[in-house]
């Protein structure tokens, strides 16, 4: 019995223990030692096939400070993620309200407004890659019975970029309406009720109950949209097509500094240099998160 | 009441059509001749060359897309069983059982879910060649049998759905922890573990990046099959749209079937953090 008893009691002090390691012990190995390694790979002249060439202290470093690549990636990478992020964002927060409503048939449309997510993103890819094709595309169908001559969609910056916006927001606008969704219905009806009977118009109501109401939710979207646009990479690679992809269009109009990190490691083989660069995206991401919550903690709360 | 506002449900179709539109327009390149793909206006309705598409797909000794189905099948459901076992082990512990340095592990866990660690591609590439599972399926399997998304989902779960009483009233039987777990704590965490299991299975069979840069050409999972479709030298438009299809298909009737639990967990999810 006594034995027992202490059996008991070890098991239950050891065992929180054996439940949690699972994931430590896991994402230890495949997620975080990586992710730290890729810091020390950086400071070396590191090949793809011949391993570690030797230390070379911050070398790689400056070389990425000069290398007009590397800044076109990162122009392309920034002004995607606005163009892309900021429409998202404000029409997730309509579309958030307007879901919100008493509607007929509710679990259809937030379906509907889903069902982008559920493809894949090299689906996506594809698909727009076709819609906005230059010779064929539908896009370029419509413009031309509105007098606008085909635009190549591949072929310049910002049209590039344009597209590829609409892939990302249409992808993620309906999923982050939800997410808005969820923290508008915490909302207590009474402040609507409140609002209205002062006469508040549903623009006024939106600006002075919804938006501050929503401001933490916000900052959770915008976060988690700039850690993946920062890293955006499938969408770009198969709007382009053909063998050469990954250098993003004739002269990297749209390539992504994701995307030249897999072309520095794999195509040039630099395993050294491509781990500055995503060491560089790394603490891109990390000032892309700090500006965001400086950026909305500036929405007033209600008063 | 219901509301009447006409002007919402306008925009309601005008969304659903911008949201539906590209997969209709899938459907229809994917049953369209590569000719029909490329003319003016381009078409509008289902047309009869889908099956043949699709055979076409299937037949293409390049992309091995049956393979890659049952490839991007075996990998997403590994993946889920062992994400949300590790996630319910792990959420439990968090939720319900005292332990030293219970709160400062939760916030790493919670801290997981902010690092992208996708970053640390190139080590990760390395340390999958050390190990001899570069290329195969293990390399894009193993890294994904845990989610700090995972554990934190369960622990809000746990921490509502199990009361304290049912575990100590266990123990005084004299069950052990494991025995706790098994018998009483999962069956009670079954909804959250259904939710979990769905978002994880969706987001393993979407995976592109890591498979892309990891597998060999004899293990293609379907989105790899897809970018290799794709970027052949010759496009075949109606072939690339019949792979798109077939390959987005599994996730669009799972949707389907399961779409109230999906759109619940994901609100969940987002009304937590």
């Amino acid at each position: 019995m006594r034995i027992r008893d202490r059996f008991a009691k070890t098991e239950a002090r050891v065992a929180p223990y054996a439940f949690i390691s699972p994931f430590f012990i896991v994402f230890a190995i495949f997620g975080l030692f990586p992710l730290i390694y890729t810091a020390w790979v950086s400071l070396h002249d590191w090949s793809l096939l011949a391993g570690d060439q030797g230390y070379v202290g911050f070398a790689n470093y400056r070389e990425l400070f000069h290398d007009s690549d590397f800044w076109r990636a990162l122009t392309n990478t920034v002004g995607i993620f606005l163009l892309a992020t900021i429409p998202q964002l404000i029409l997730a927060t309509v579309l958030a309200q307007v879901l919100n409503a008493r509607l007929r048939a509710r679990t259809f449309w937030r379906m509907g407004v889903l069902l982008p997510n559920v493809t894949s993103v090299a689906a996506v890819g594809i698909i727009f890659g076709l819609i906005f094709s230059r010779d064929y595309g539908v896009v370029n169908w419509g413009l031309g019975h509105l007098g606008v001559n085909p635009i190549d969609w591949q072929g310049h910056r910002w049209s590039s970029w344009f597209a590829i916006s609409v892939m990302v927001d249409w992808r993620w606008t309906g999923y982050n309406a939800l997410i808005l969704l969820a923290s508008l219905q915490s909302v207590p009806k009474e402040l609507y009720e409140a609002a209205r009977i002062d006469g508040a118009s549903a623009w006024r109501q939106f600006w002075s109950i919804t938006v501050p109401m929503l401001r933490p939710t916000i900052i959770f979207v915008s976060i988690v949209a700039t850690i993946g646009g920062i890293q955006l990479f499938t969408e770009p690679l198969l709007f382009g097509s053909g063998v050469n992809a990954i250098s993003g269009g004739n002269s990297g109009q749209y390539q992504t500094v994701a995307m030249y990190l897999v072309q520095q490691a794999f195509t040039g083989q630099r395993f050294g240099y491509a781990s500055t660069v995503a060491w560089v995206l790394f603490l891109i991401i990390a000032v892309f998160a700090v500006i965001n919550v400086a950026l909305l903690r500036r929405i007033k709360s209600v008063e | 009441m219901k509301t009447k506002n006409p002007l919402l449900y306008v925009g309601l179709i005008a969304t659903l059509i911008f949201s539906a539109g590209p997969i209709y327009f899938m459907l229809v390149m994917a049953s369209r001749t590569n000719n029909e793909i490329v003319s003016l206006p381009p078409p509008f309705w289902v047309g009869g060359k889908l099956s043949s598409n699709v055979n076409r797909v299937f037949d293409n000794p390049d992309v091995l897309f049956r393979d890659a189905l049952l490839n991007s099948l075996i990998v997403a459901l590994v993946a889920t069983v062992c994400v949300v076992l590790t996630s319910s082990l792990a959420g439990f512990a968090f939720a319900k059982l005292k332990f030293r340095g219970r709160n400062a592990m939760l916030l790493f866990v919670i801290g997981t879910m902010m690092v992208p660690v996708q970053l640390g591609l190139i080590p990760l590439y390395m340390l999958m060649t050390k190990l001899g599972l570069s290329g195969g399926l293990e390399s894009v399997t193993l890294p994904f049998i845990v989610a700090g998304f995972g554990v934190f989902m369960m622990r809000q779960f746990a921490e509502q759905a199990i009361p304290d009483e049912m575990i100590e009233a266990a123990r005084v039987d004299g069950a052990s922890t494991f025995r706790i777990f098994f018998s009483i704590v999962f069956p009670a965490l079954r909804p959250a573990a259904a939710v979990l299991g769905l978002l994880t299975f969706m987001e393993r069979w979407n995976d592109f990046l890591w498979p892309f840069l990891t597998l060999d050409a004899e293990h293609p999972t379907v989105q790899v099959a897809l970018s290799r479709l794709s970027s052949g030298y010759y496009s075949d438009q109606s072939l690339i749209m019949a792979g798109t299809l077939v390959g987005t298909l599994p996730l669009v009737v799972v949707f389907i079937v399961f779409g109230r639990q999906i759109i619940g967990g994901i609100m969940e999810g987002g009304l937590k953090a």
